[in-house]
């Protein structure tokens, strides 16, 4: 009998369809992985297991009766238990307090025997876990520990783990994969979100694969090959008919040598990056989402001041300009016109709450020796990227965040174009788009290409970058896996080079 | 088995956030809001003291604009509305300065005591200059200290500024101690004998509410038209967004500070120097707090923040005409004002939110039994 099983499972947010006739099984004493690339519901799914969504259509089975669950409470009732990517623990309690909160049981509370069975639980699988250990002196491996105890000691015996490796390191991954196993041993079934090919390989018993929110496959790990699970998450090759014309006489703008940056708890997110981006050319960079891109993007952009390495700016005189430790209005004053399309367009690259006319302004309200501002500069902008890029809004005094998600993008890009750059980049600058507006983006990208500026395009479509790219810089967490020529790469090719663990480099051209 | 029961707890309503609110909806469920709260309270008034509710509405009003108050409810107006546009400016940046009782208090002390040291020895118009530079300056240094601490470290200006209230207060109360050996809890006019701001036109406080009025048009352009008011809205509403910009988030925090903590000294100053001329602890009387409120209710915008002030002094001041009048207790009228409160700042909850009841999906799940 299934411990857990979806039937027809189908979940909208507004029109968007997050989850669409999905099917899922877990035996007891199984590891189940379920694959799929950003965006592809993985989260969406899991939560409505959790309690957390409530499905619009489908069935939920719990060792084969119906169930519905409407709260995370009743997802506990029924022994299923959600480690979320992002702890919800409480800092200044120690691990058992944590682990206790919010239990309500007939007994007195009794801290001590509460600690015995954490150290129980512990002992059983092989966690290390100190009891008395307040959470904010762990390391995150640490709190993802207790994060499991806690459902362990509610009784779980269907465990989720939402992409629990995307916190650890290596040798802390290996010893969550023990565990794991250790689990599925003594009966539990376990679900692991990832999108990495070698873990899957690795822990699981078999493979679901989503695509775009739909229902690809269940197959036995046992039986499959990283080819074979690319290809079924990333799909066939579609023809898009992007135009893509040769670049003319390109030349060296950007020159990025060994770049590294560590993040605040001092995991390295970039890994000695090197590439070039050349004027006319747009440079393509793949990779799963989260691998580094964003980082790399905003270190050139100035807004990691502890990046170490070399950025170096080659002007249309062939003058160097060195960007490393410089402030984006530092950047802007040595005369480096450098535009950058922000991958979270309201939180970075505009201001929800202010009109069109004010979001124009960002970049150049300064300009002036008075102390007011001029709004006559950014009105004019505003209405020739409105009328030129079509942008649908009530006026230019409408607040950005009322606009749709292609009408902003229009208003970022347009207002990063206007500044006539020599270096355009732009983060997954389609996301969330329907078909006419990313037309509309990549046209734009295109006619900036044929201009002689050097685009770089972080993108999560393969077959987007494959159509659109000159060449295509392939990252995997952090490091440059590959630089490909993007007329004669593969999907195949590409995907591969996505999920490739540190290790050899093909730094072809 | 025990699950079989949970398919009718589907929950009966899910709250979701309106995108956009017309200016109309805005009204009428503030307008609904108000009916209720009066409403409300004249089924209190007539439970717990028998009272004619209209009666009482009407004893409200005069004791706002009954004869010769009204003058002095609007200087009341214009102080508060002071201090409510001296916490705007940090509130636009989000950042929770709820210390302006404190940074008001300086401004008093700092005002009084030139009074009292200089006054006599220098000419009054020098005096009064000189008043006018102390109040504001010191208001700016209780201002900065919280917000340099928070642009260098991340610490919570909501605590730092709150705990720079109560050193203000001591300071006020060792400086009472000084200037007056018989040990009284005030330092009044006998003492501050100069300094007092002139009467204009033969009226008490007109040249105070003339300052706040120019304030107030002043703030409003600075918020709206100046390249300082923009950054502070940029950092106000996204960090990221000001750092992708290069805006020195430090730095504009540290200066709107200052702006803060200088409006907060000039309302010390004309509390002390062009209305009170005494000083105590409790002269703020807790108008750093109520600034906070006006300053919300207002949504941050300097003219709206004239009727909010305009609706909070009113109450006040018609609540302890309730109280005298009738003979009830102070502590009724408090509740009435609550009341009115209770409803004005509740009904934000439903401008900003909708609520929508499950009818089609719980019919749904019924027909599936």
């Amino acid at each position: 009998m299934n411990a857990l099983e979806l039937k027809n499972v189908t979940k909208k947010f507004g029109k968007v369809v997050a989850n669409k006739n999905v099917n899922l099984t877990v035996k007891s004493g199984e590891i189940l992985a379920v694959l799929g690339e950003n965006g592809s519901g993985k989260t969406t799914l899991m939560n409505m297991i959790a309690g957390i969504y409530y499905p619009d259509e489908g069935e939920i089975f719990v060792n084969g009766n119906p169930v519905t669950i409407a709260s995370p409470k009743d997802a506990f009732d029924l022994h299923i238990g959600m480690i979320h990517q992002h702890f919800k623990l409480v800092d200044i309690f120690t691990a058992t307090e944590n682990i206790v909160l919010g239990i309500k049981d007939k007994k007195r509370f009794n801290l001590k025997d509460a600690e015995k069975k954490v150290i129980e639980i512990s002992s059983k699988y092989g966690f290390e876990i100190d009891p008395k250990k307040k959470i904010y002196e762990m390391s995150v491996s640490e709190k993802q520990t207790v994060e499991i105890v806690k459902v362990l000691y509610r009784g779980a015996d269907i465990l989720i783990l939402d992409e629990p490796t995307a916190v650890l390191t290596p040798q802390e991954t290996e010893k969550l994969f023990k565990v794991l196993k250790k689990m599925r041993d003594d009966g539990k079934s376990i679900i692991i979100i990832t999108h990495k090919m070698h873990e899957v390989l690795s822990v699981s018993d078999r493979v679901t694969i989503l695509r775009r929110g739909e229902y690809i496959d269940t197959v036995a790990t046992a039986e499959t090959n990283e080819a074979e699970l690319t290809e079924m998450m990333v799909g066939k090759r579609v023809s898009l008919n992007i135009d893509r014309s040769e670049p003319k006489n390109p030349v060296d703008r950007l020159v990025v040598n060994h770049l590294n940056l560590k993040n605040s708890e001092n995991v390295k997110i970039l890994d000695d990056v090197s590439f070039t981006a050349k004027s006319g050319e747009i440079l393509g960079i793949a990779g799963i989402a989260g691998s580094g891109q964003k980082e790399l993007l905003e270190s050139i952009a100035g807004l990691h001041t502890s990046a170490q390495g070399e950025i170096t700016y080659i002007d249309p005189q062939n003058k160097e300009i060195n960007l490393m430790e410089k402030t984006p209005v530092q950047i802007r004053e040595l005369g480096v016109r450098l535009s950058f399309v922000p991958e979270d367009r309201l939180g970075m690259g505009l201001v929800g709450n202010m009109d069109i006319i004010d979001n124009m302004m960002l970049r150049s309200y300064k300009k002036g020796k008075s102390m007011f501002l001029d709004r006559q500069p950014p009105k004019k902008l505003a209405k020739s990227i409105i009328d030129e890029l079509e942008v649908v809004t009530p006026s230019a005094t409408t607040p950005v965040r009322r606009l749709s998600g292609g009408n902003v993008q229009k208003v970022l890009v347009g207002r990063e174009i206007a500044s006539s750059p020599t270096v355009l980049m732009a983060a997954y600058p389609v996301r969330g788009l329907d078909i006419n507006s990313s037309y509309t983006i990549y046209n734009l990208l295109n006619e900036q290409k044929e201009n002689g500026v050097a685009v770089i395009f972080v993108g999560e479509d393969l077959d987007v970058l494959l159509e659109l790219c000159d060449r295509i810089l392939v990252i995997s967490s952090g490091t440059v896996s590959g630089i490909v020529d993007g007329r004669t790469a593969t999907k195949e090719g590409v995907g591969l080079l996505m999920t490739k663990v540190k290790g050899a480099k093909e730094n072809e051209e | 088995m025990k699950n079989k029961s949970k398919r009718t707890h589907e929950p009966l309503f899910h709250i979701s956030k309106r995108t956009d609110v017309s200016l109309k909806t805005g009204i009428i469920i503030r307008i609904v809001a108000i009916i209720l709260a009066l409403i409300v309270c004249g089924i209190v008034t007539k439970i717990f003291t028998g009272d004619n509710p209209i009666s009482i509405y009407k004893t409200i009003f005069d004791g706002a604009f009954g004869k010769g108050r009204t003058l002095v409810t609007i200087h009341e107006i214009a102080i508060l509305l002071c201090v409510s546009l001296a916490v705007t400016p940090a509130f636009r940046m989000k950042f929770w300065n709820i210390g302006a009782e404190g940074q008001v208090l300086i401004g008093c002390l700092s005002t009084a005591m030139c009074m009292f040291y200089l006054g006599g020895k220098i000419p009054d118009g020098l005096l009064m200059l000189i008043m006018a530079i102390f109040a504001i300056v010191s208001g700016i240094i209780w201002g900065i200290i919280p917000a340099f601490f928070k642009a260098q470290w991340g610490t919570n200006e909501t605590l730092f500024t709150l705990m720079m209230n109560y050193v203000a207060i001591q300071l006020i109360e060792y400086f009472l101690k000084i200037a007056d050996k018989s040990g009284s809890n005030v330092v009044g006019p006998d003492l501050l004998t100069h300094g007092w701001f002139p009467t204009l036109f033969g009226t008490n406080y007109l040249l105070n509410i003339l300052i706040v009025a120019v304030l107030t048009v002043v703030l409003y352009i600075y918020l709206k038209y100046s390249k300082h008011g923009y950054e502070i809205s940029v950092v106000g509403e996204s960090e990221n967004t000001a750092r992708y910009i290069g805006i020195n988030v430090k730095k504009v925090i540290i200066r709107t500070m200052a702006l803060s903590g200088a409006i907060c000294g000039l309302a010390g100053l004309l509390l002390v120097g062009g209305a009170s001329h005494s000083i105590d602890s409790n002269l703020a009387d807790g108008r750093g707090f109520t600034a906070i409120m006006v300053s919300w209710l207002a949504k941050f915008n300097p003219f709206t923040m004239i009727l909010t002030t305009l609706l909070i002094v009113f109450l006040e001041r018609g609540a302890d005409e309730v109280s005298s009048k009738f003979g009830l207790n102070s502590d009724f009228a408090q509740i009435l004002t609550g009341i009115i409160l209770f409803f004005i700042i509740g009904c934000e909850f439903f401008i900003n939110y909708k609520i929508n009841f499950n009818h089609k999906k719980r019919a749904q799940v019924k027909e599936e039994k």
